[in-house]
C-alpha cells in the first residue's frame, strides 16, 4: 500500500509569492491516519526535513514499530522495513551492520521501546549501534486504545488504571533518554518536546544533530519526543499541548543528557 | 579438496560461509556454541557481519534486517532459544525474506538437558510461529550432509525466498568425523530488486507484514500457499537403504535414522526382509514414498529421539494401509541398534500373525491382476 509521489512544485518564476512553505520530498503525499492533534505527524515532517536537508533521501533505510507509527513507511519517502513490536532496533542492527554507508533509523512509541522492546534498545545503545532512533513519548499506549504505558505518570488515568497508575501496585514511569544516556556505546541522547512552536524548533535541530552523529559514525543517537494523545487522554488538542507542560515536563525534564562531540 | 576430521557445529558454520553467508546473528546455546564461535573467528576476518545478540529474539530480528537487504544471513540455536524465535520466524515468513536458521536440538522440555534429541521436530516442521506457512527442514545424519545441506539451505531459501532450517541433534553438532568442505563460492554483486537498499536509484522498497484489509491478508496468504504447494512439489529429499524386498519399513532420521541403518543391516543378516527410508526433508515430507512403500509394506516402525513427533506424519502417509509401531527414546538418550533390532523383531512377528490379512490382500491383489 504505497502512494507513488509525485511532487508538483510551482515553478518559482510564475509565482507572484515567494514559496516559503513545502511538503519536503521526503514525505510522500499520503494523508496520515492519525488523529486530529496528535503530533506523530510533526515528528515525521521534522525527521523528513531533515533528511531532505542532510540529502539522505536516497541513502536512508527507516524501521517502523508497532504501534500508532506502524504505517509510517507510508508517509516517509525511503526504503522502509516493519519490525516486530520492540524489535526495530535489532532490525535496524541487522541492516545497518550489512550496509554501513547507509542511514538507519528506527521510529518508535513508549509501549515498543520502552517495554517489550527494552532489550533491544538497551544493547542497541550499549554496542554503540551507529543507528539514530526517534522515541515517541506520549505516555500511553495509541494503538490498542489507551493503556498504561512504561512511561504513563503516577496517578495517570489509562484503560488499564481506571483509578489512576498507582504506583505501589505498577510502579514508576521509566526516563529512557537518562538512562540510555548512561551507556557508553551512546553518543547522543536527548529528550525534546512538541508541545508549542518553539519546542518543535528545538526538536528538529536534535534530530538534526542525532542524524550527524550517525553520519560521522559516532554511535548511538537518540531523540526522545514528548507527544499529545488527545484521543486516549480524553483532552482536546490544545489542552492535551498544556498537559505536555504542566504534567509531563516535570516528570519527563527536556534537556541533552549525552552530546559527545 | 581432501577430506578433514571436522566437528558439526563447526563444518556448518564454514560451510555456511562458503556458500555466500554475509550475516551471521546468534546468542551461545549448548549444544551449538561452537558454530557461534566459528563465525566470531571468521566472519571478521572476511569483512562480513558478526553480533552476538542479546537473545535469541534479538538474534532472529537481526536476522531479519539483515535479510532485508537482499544477503544471504544465518542465525543457529538450539531448542529452547528456538522457541525464543518463533515471533521471528512468523514475521521473516509474512514478510518473504530468505533465512537460514540452524537447530541443533537438545532434551526438553523446559531447560530440560545439553544431549540430543528430536523433541523440536513439532515446533520446527509444524510450527514457525503463528499464522499460516510451514519451513523447509533439511535433516542430517553426518556432518558430510550437515555441510551439504547447509549450502543447499541457503540455496533453497533464497529460491523461495524462505526460511530454510537445517534441523539436527546435538550428537551430529558435537560429533567429529572426516568430511569434505566445498570450495568458497564468490559473493553475488547485484542485489534482488526487492530487497532495501537506501532507494539508491530505483523505486523504493518496503518491507512489512502487516495486510490490515482482510481482502489483502486472505491473498497474500494464498500466494503465500502457492509457494509452500510448489516447495512441496519440487524439494522431497530422502534416502533409501537395503528397501528392495523389503516387507518391513524402518523410518527415521538424523542420529536415529543413523542408528536405525545399523539395526536393519543386523535384522537383514538374521532373515528379516526390513529396509529403511530416512527422511532428509521433513518439510516438505516424503509423504508420496511412504504412501507407496505402505502399498507392498507389512509394517511400519519409526523410530525418533522423542516422545513420536515425525510418527504422526508417517501415519497420515501410511494412511492406515499397513500398521505403523514406534519406538522413542527422550531426555537425550540415543537408541542402540540392539534396541530397534528387537522392535523390528516384535514388528516381523506382530505383523507375521496378522498376516493372514495381508495375505488375503495380496491375494486379492493377484487376483485383480
Amino acid at each position: 500500500m504505497i502512494v507513488e509521489d509525485t511532487l508538483n512544485v510551482p515553478q518559482h518564476e510564475e509565482l507572484a509569492e515567494e514559496l516559503v512553505y513545502r511538503r519536503p520530498a521526503t514525505l510522500t503525499s499520503l494523508h496520515t491516519h492519525y488523529c486530529p492533534g496528535c503530533t506523530h505527524g510533526v515528528a515525521h515532517r521534522l525527521i523528513a526535513e531533515v533528511l531532505e536537508e542532510l540529502g539522505l533521501q536516497n541513502k536512508t533505510i527507516g524501521v517502523a514499530p508497532v504501534g500508532c507509527a506502524v504505517f509510517a513507511y507510508n508517509y516517509f519517502n525511503c526504503d522502509f522495513a516493519e519490525a516486530a513490536h520492540g524489535r526495530a532496533p535489532a532490525m535496524a542492527t541487522g541492516i545497518k551492520r550489512v550496509l554501513p554507508d547507509r542511514v538507519v533509523f528506527t521510529y518508535q512509541g513508549d509501549g515498543d521501546l520502552a517495554a517489550i522492546g527494552t532489550a533491544e534498545i538497551i544493547h542497541a545503545a550499549a554496542r554503540g549501534e551507529n543507528i539514530t532512533v526517534i522515541f515517541i513519548n506520549n505516555a500511553i499506549y495509541g494503538m490498542t486504545g489507551g493503556q498504561m504505558a512504561p512511561t504513563t505518570l503516577p496517578g495517570m488515568k489509562t484503560t488499564s488504571t481506571p483509578a489512576g497508575r498507582d504506583v505501589e501496585l505498577t510502579g514508576f514511569p521509566i526516563r529512557m533518554a537518562e538512562l540510555l544516556a548512561r551507556l557508553d556505546g551512546t553518543s547522543y541522547a536527548v529528550r525534546r518536546s512538541l508541545h508549542n512552536p518553539a519546542e518543535i524548533r528545538k526538536a528538529k535541530k536534535a534530530i538534526r544533530a542525532a542524524f550527524e552523529t550517525q553520519l560521522q559514525g559516532r554511535g548511538f543517537s537518540i531523540v526522545e519526543l514528548l507527544s499529545a494523545c488527545p484521543v486516549n487522554w480524553n483532552m482536546k488538542p490544545i489542552e492535551a499541548l498544556k498537559w505536555i507542560e504542566t504534567n509531563m515536563l516535570p516528570a519527563f525534564p527536556t534537556g541533552d543528557y549525552k552530546v559527545l562531540n | 579438496m581432501a577430506k578433514e576430521l571436522l566437528k558439526g557445529n563447526e563444518a556448518i558454520a564454514e560451510a555456511a560461509i562458503r556458500a555466500g553467508c554475509q550475516a551471521y546473528f546468534g546468542y551461545p546455546i549448548t549444544p551449538q556454541t561452537e558454530l557461534l564461535e566459528h563465525m566470531a573467528k571468521r566472519m571478521p576476518e572476511l569483512g562480513r557481519a558478526f553480533v552476538q545478540a542479546e537473545s535469541e529474539v534479538a538474534a532472529i530480528n537481526m536476522c531479519y534486517g539483515a535479510a532485508c537487504t537482499g544477503v544471504r544471513v544465518m542465525t543457529s540455536s538450539s531448542s529452547p532459544g528456538v522457541s525464543l524465535m518463533q515471533e521471528g520466524l512468523s514475521y521473516i515468513a509474512g514478510s518473504e525474506v530468505p533465512v537460514v536458521l540452524v537447530d541443533v536440538m537438545r532434551g526438553g522440555p523446559g531447560l530440560g538437558n545439553i544431549a540430543p534429541s528430536q523433541s523440536d521436530y513439532n515446533q520446527i516442521v509444524k510450527f514457525g510461529g503463528h499464522g499460516d506457512f510451514k519451513m523447509i527442514v533439511l535433516a542430517p545424519a553426518t556432518v558430510q550432509e550437515a555441510i551439504d545441506l547447509t549450502a543447499e539451505a541457503f540455496d533453497l531459501a533464497e529460491k523461495h525466498r524462505h526460511i530454510a532450517v537445517v534441523l539436527l541433534d546435538g550428537n551430529i553438532g558435537q560429533m567429529m568425523e572426516p568430511a569434505e568442505l566445498p570450495p568458497m563460492r564468490p559473493l553475488p554483486t547485484a542485489i534482488p530488486d526487492w530487497a532495501l537498499s537506501g532507494n539508491d536509484g530505483g523505486p523504493r522498497n518496503v518491507i512489512t507484514s502487516i495486510h490490515l484489509q482482510p481482502e489483502e491478508l486472505e491473498r497474500f496468504n494464498q500466494k503465500l500457499q502457492a509457494k509452500i504447494e510448489r516447495i512441496r512439489a519440487e524439494e522431497v529429499r530422502y534416502r533409501e537403504y537395503m528397501l528392495d524386498g523389503a516387507e518391513l519399513i524402518v523410518v527415521a532420521y538424523g542420529t536415529a535414522g543413523r542408528v536405525a541403518q545399523s539395526a536393519v543391516k543386523m535384522a537383514q543378516q538374521q532373515g528379516i526382509p526390513v529396509g529403511l527410508l530416512r527422511p532428509i526433508s521433513l518439510f516438505p515430507f516424503p509423504e508420496d514414498r511412504i504412501s507407496q512403500l505402505a502399498d507392498e509394506a507389512r509394517g511400519f516402525l519409526v523410530v525418533e529421539m522423542s516422545a513420536g513427533q515425525m510418527l504422526d506424519d508417517v501415519r497420515l502417509a501410511v494412511a492406515g494401509q499397513a500398521p505403523v509401531r514406534f519406538y522413542g527414546r527422550m531426555g537425550g538418550m540415543v537408541p542402540l541398534p540392539e534396541e530397534i533390532l528387537a522392535e523390528i523383531v516384535k514388528l516381523d512377528q506382530a505383523t507375521a500373525q496378522s498376516s493372514a490379512y495381508h495375505m488375503k490382500e495380496q491375494a486379492q491383489r493377484t487376483e485383480s491382476r
